[in-house]
């Protein structure tokens, strides 16, 4: 039945309109890291949000999986053309840990653990836009895709997404994080193919 | 003192780089460890290219290419040294 409506229609040809202008379905999980994958252990893990006025908000391990856990399922897009649809992940989202910090900065430079930064404006980690994501389909975050913790901000392309995070550092200014600085756009929108400088 | 346009170290830079950077040698800013570029670790993926220090792993150098475009950092070099004869 259904191979003879896909034969009449054509939709085998038509693009998928969940795919962003020049990216291709993968099935696959493709790894792409620019150093060596660090391996950090749940009992040394930290994670925290530093404001203007130096104050930070921390969290280990525990207190932050005692956190409200949202379910997400979303699609991907990596700026080397590859998107992943229908994805499931497990995270805290970011409202949650925004939610009692005091700050007047728009912007955010995410850091890593192993050197790795990003940058963000604070517009695009808000109103269930964005995760600290820990579970990918129902596995614990692989270290290669950046366990045990990483950042999730699926409306942006996924270099946004820094595995390994261990912390948000509100900035006055957009400043360029580490692949920022060497040719990619500093906000990175893939429907608007925001790519490169 | 009065400056001039970029234009004036064309000359000088061309012949510059003319050669294989891969034996130039580079100074990292983390440890100081000197060696020529191809002892560095490279990372490379689809999204670009990253040389880090042999000695301390910090980021040297990075290289993204676009199908019109080649971007190359340097962040982590102060100076790159190369052999003129």
């Amino acid at each position: 039945m259904s191979f003879i409506t896909r034969g009449f229609s054509g939709r085998s040809h038509e693009r998928d309109e969940r795919l962003p202008p020049g990216q291709t379905l993968v099935h696959d999980f493709p790894v792409l890291s620019a150093g060596p994958t660090p391996e950090i252990d749940t009992a040394e893990w930290e994670f925290s949000i530093t404001t203007e006025t130096g104050g930070v908000h921390s969290w280990n391990w525990q207190q932050f999986m005692a956190l409200p856990i949202d379910e997400v399922d979303t699609d991907i897009h990596c700026v080397t053309h590859w998107s992943k649809l229908g994805t499931s992940w497990r995270g805290i989202s970011l409202d949650t840990l925004f939610e009692n910090v005091e700050t007047q900065y728009d912007y955010v430079m995410a850091h890593s653990y192993g050197g790795y930064t990003t940058n963000l404006a604070l517009d695009d980690l808000l109103d269930g836009k964005a995760w600290i994501a820990f579970e990918f389909d129902g596995e614990p975050l692989d270290p290669e895709h950046g366990g045990p913790a990483r950042l999730l901000v699926p409306h942006l392309y996924f270099w946004k997404s820094a595995k390994w995070v261990r912390g948000l550092v509100m900035m006055g200014e957009d400043e360029p994080g580490f692949w920022e600085q060497n040719g990619y756009h500093l906000h990175g929108d893939p429907w608007k193919e925001e790519r490169y400088w | 003192m009065q400056h001039v346009d970029g234009n004036a170290i064309a000359g000088p830079l061309a012949e510059f780089f003319a050669f294989d950077i891969t034996t130039a040698v580079a100074r990292c800013n983390g440890c100081g460890f000197v060696a020529e570029l191809a002892r560095a670790m490279v990372y490379t993926s689809p999204a670009g290219s990253v040389l880090r220090c042999a000695s301390c792993e910090q980021v040297l150098a990075t290289l993204v290419e676009s199908d019109d475009r080649a971007w190359f950092g340097f962040s982590g070099v102060s100076a790159i040294e190369v052999r003129r004869r």
